[in-house]
């Protein structure tokens, strides 16, 4: 279960590029942008590096590889905060479309997603599941195709996607349908949150009487059930290594501080009061990290979906509550620098807070665990 | 579960080799300690695990990561981690020979001289002499270093031990028991420290059991009145004692973690049986509480796989340095949510197998973030070794 040496290839090139394009003043900048994003830096993630077309496959115009090596880039990506609509577009739109589209939409629209030049976003539900998203959203059959009312709480990074994923409930159907539209339709509204966390942007979105033609509804009926289960289970493993690489910071930047700043004449880091509170950080870090990579190993394998639902379950419960403890850390260990502004805590705590319920909270996976344990 | 690890076609027909010799020896009589003799249960029915010890030896399976020029099987260390992952999925018993397995022996390996090899191996091997111990004192716990179990050389060149061990495992089931002791008066810390073997059974040696909160007498006291050690069984020179006992340590590195891991999910699902019994099922806390303890289980796994996966610099890697803190602050915690899912039940003294195990588990599990390194000293070493920060002050050795 050791990176090859491709993986430590990819990591490494990313936490180079990141190092420049996404330092502390550059997150800063692009927090301050109306987009939320550097659009230069974007721009060079998708026809220069090809992040983007990492995991779909080599058919569609990707890379062809997988979780294993998406979730090294994701860890980097957390790690430095990377403020770019990549998780949106590759962890929830094209994984999305991989698990669950049919095959003439994923002809059409993953080589977009994989050579760059289609930014694409989904809803971010608040529960384990996506099909929860759908509850908010309803679509009718119309003369012409659908229609489309209602509304969803929270799209990432809406204001600048080409292309936006939505599923809906229809009524007497068991399963949602999914959908694909462009943000600009008519009838629908995106309203920006202005989010605590603003290194992520949130749009809600409401639906009134949105008109789509029969093609927009791409889901293949036959696989949807366990597509959506699977899309889920992946956006919460590469959710879980973005989170890990925030956890992972919290603890660099306070080990670097406590390390050098002088109390009692010597560096605080040196009393037991506060490196064994600095251990307990790598302590988590390192086993929630196992459960990422051995998460992100099963899903490179055939494993059924119900084993695959448990491990990033896992991956997910461990580094959210990991993310959390680190971030209270951090700014607990940098004394009082902590709680400002200039430094950097404040930031991967909001971040912290608001990714605690992206696709549910711990306590929710824990809930979905113990079912599948007990049942 | 599904693994996700890939196997050569060879590891594979290994892996059904020594599953079909379990399946056809770990029967009949041996039924009875299925699954016993783990950590906090390691008083199970020793007469009977002796036996299966030389079981266990008659099909070779001893001593498998020994090289096969000492008499070992010469496993790979994927092999060895098959082996020990079958050895705990079957039910395989606690293993009474792990300390001249794991330890002693392969200390002597690179250690010890032709003579010693060729007398203590092949009774590890065989399973008919059994070792122990001797590091901790009553003032050299944490501060291992601090050993103060003096030893001289008379004049036949035979050694002499007085002084006094402490937490002794299983050391009135044992045969012989290794020992660091000051050879040099007035040494300090870690220089001055012999490495002596001893016979259990002589008159200068006396061993007093240590009753534990559980009732159960697994460690000793092990007290020396001038016990005599034969010339010839010093391990390295003399003042070099420190060396080979840090050494020997560094042997005991992940290869058995799978199999602890296999054996801590058969507790687990104890802990689920002892749930669906108690019809506490639908308790949303406890819910929450087992769904977190099956995450921890599965970060074990995937952290032993990572550690396994490279172990050219394992005494360094992120991984290898936190696992003893997780596993045993992970199965203490097993300990408590077994109680609590049993309720009330849990206060009464049972026989029932199901609930005197959980109750044993609670118990015992307590030792396991104080024995080899507590909690803090493990911390310690994490801050330091994996973090570089600053070390703790320690005492100049003469």
């Amino acid at each position: 279960m050791h990176a090859s040496e491709d993986q430590i290839l990819i990591r490494d090139a990313a936490e180079s590029f990141l190092g420049d394009v996404s330092s502390s003043a550059a997150v800063r900048a692009a927090m301050a942008r109306p987009e939320g994003h550097d659009p230069e830096v974007w721009a060079r993630i998708r026809s220069e590096l090809g992040w983007c077309g990492l995991a779909i496959p080599e058919a569609l115009g990707g890379l062809g590889l997988g979780a294993p090596e998406l979730v090294l880039l994701l860890e980097q990506a957390g790690r430095h905060l990377l403020c770019a609509p990549f998780v949106s577009t590759v962890c929830l739109a094209a994984n999305l479309l991989q698990q669950v589209a049919d095959e003439s939409a994923q002809a059409r629209l993953l080589p977009l997603i994989a050579d760059g030049r289609l930014q694409a976003t989904a809803a971010m539900p608040a529960t384990p599941d996506w099909a929860s998203s759908a509850a908010s959203l309803r679509a009718m059959r119309t003369a012409s195709g659908w229609q489309l009312d209602g509304e969803i709480a929270r799209i990432p990074d809406a204001g600048t996607a080409g292309l936006l994923l939505v599923l809906a409930r229809v009524d007497g159907a068991a399963q949602p349908a999914l959908f694909a539209l462009d943000p600009s339709t008519h009838g629908l509204q995106l309203e920006a949150l202005p989010t605590w966390d603003a290194t992520r942007r949130f749009h809600r979105a409401t639906f009134t009487a949105v008109a789509l033609t029969t093609d927009a509804r791409i889901d293949a009926p036959a696989r949807s059930a366990d597509g959506l289960k699977r899309a889920a289970a992946l956006a919460q493993l590469y959710l879980a290594a973005e989170a890990l690489g925030c956890a992972q910071q919290c603890l660099d930047l306070t080990v670097a501080y406590v390390a050098t700043r002088q109390q009692f004449g010597r560096p605080v880091g040196s009393f037991q009061a506060v490196k064994h509170r600095c251990a307990e950080m790598m302590i988590r870090i390192e086993s929630a990290r196992s459960g990422v990579v051995g998460a992100a190993q099963l899903a490179a394998t055939a494993a059924d979906t119900t084993s695959l639902a448990m491990d990033c379950a896992m991956a997910r419960v461990l580094t959210l509550d990991t993310q959390f403890y680190c971030a209270q850390e951090a700014i607990q260990l940098h004394g009082g620098v902590g709680f400002t502004w200039e430094y950097d805590p404040q930031l991967y705590f909001k971040r912290a807070q608001a990714g605690s319920h992206w696709f549910g909270t711990a306590d929710a996976l824990r809930a979905e665990i113990s079912e599948a344990l007990l049942s | 579960m599904t693994e996700a690890r890939p196997a050569l076609p060879e590891d594979e027909l290994f892996r059904a080799e020594i599953v079909a010799w379990l399946d056809a020896h770990l029967c009949g009589d041996y039924e009875a300690v299925r699954h016993r003799g783990g950590p906090g249960d390691e008083e199970a029915d020793p007469v009977l695990r002796r036996r299966w010890e030389q079981e266990l030896a008659r099909g070779g399976w001893t001593c498998v990561g020994w090289p096969k020029a000492e008499g070992g099987r010469g496993l790979s260390i994927a092999q060895q981690v098959i082996f020990h992952e079958e050895y705990a999925r079957a039910g395989g018993p606690g293993r009474m020979g792990h300390i001249g397995e794991t330890l002693l022996g392969p200390s002597l390996i690179a250690w010890g001289t032709p003579e010693q090899k060729a007398r203590f191996l092949p009774g590890i091997r065989a399973g008919t002499e059994f070792w122990c111990q001797g590091y901790s004192e009553p003032n050299a716990g944490s501060d291992l270093a601090n050993v103060q179990t003096r030893c001289w050389q008379e004049a036949d060149g035979s050694w002499r031990v007085q002084g006094q061990k402490i937490w002794t495992s299983l050391a009135h089931e044992s045969d012989w028991i290794f020992v660091v002791a000051r050879c040099v008066p007035g040494s300090k810390g870690s220089k001055g420290l012999a490495f002596l073997l001893l016979p259990l059974r002589q008159p200068g040696i006396s061993i007093r059991p240590i009753r534990q909160m559980a009732g159960g007498n697994e460690f000793n006291e092990v007290f020396f009145d001038g016990a005599v050690a034969e010339a010839g069984h010093i391990v390295g020179a003399p003042g070099e004692g420190w060396k080979i006992a840090m050494g020997l340590l560094e042997f005991e590195r992940g290869l058995s973690t799978l199999g602890q891991q296999m054996h801590f999910l058969h507790e687990f699902e104890l802990v689920l049986d002892a749930m669906r019994r108690s019809g506490r099922t639908h308790d949303a806390q406890l819910r929450q509480r087992v769904a977190q303890a099956w995450c921890g289980l599965r970060a074990m796994r995937y952290n032993a796989l990572r550690v396994l996966a490279d172990r050219a610099d394992a005494g360094l890697r992120r991984e290898a340095l936190i696992y003893k803190h997780y596993w045993s602050n992970w199965h203490r915690e097993l300990g408590k949510l077994a109680m609590d899912v049993l309720g009330p039940e849990a206060d009464v003294v049972s026989d029932d197998p199901l609930i005197r195990r959980l109750q044993q588990l609670f118990f015992f599990s307590r030792a396991d973030t104080i024995y080899a390194g507590t909690n803090e000293i493990q911390l310690n070493l994490i801050a330091e070794r994996g973090l570089g920060l600053p070390r703790e002050p320690r005492p100049a050795a003469a």
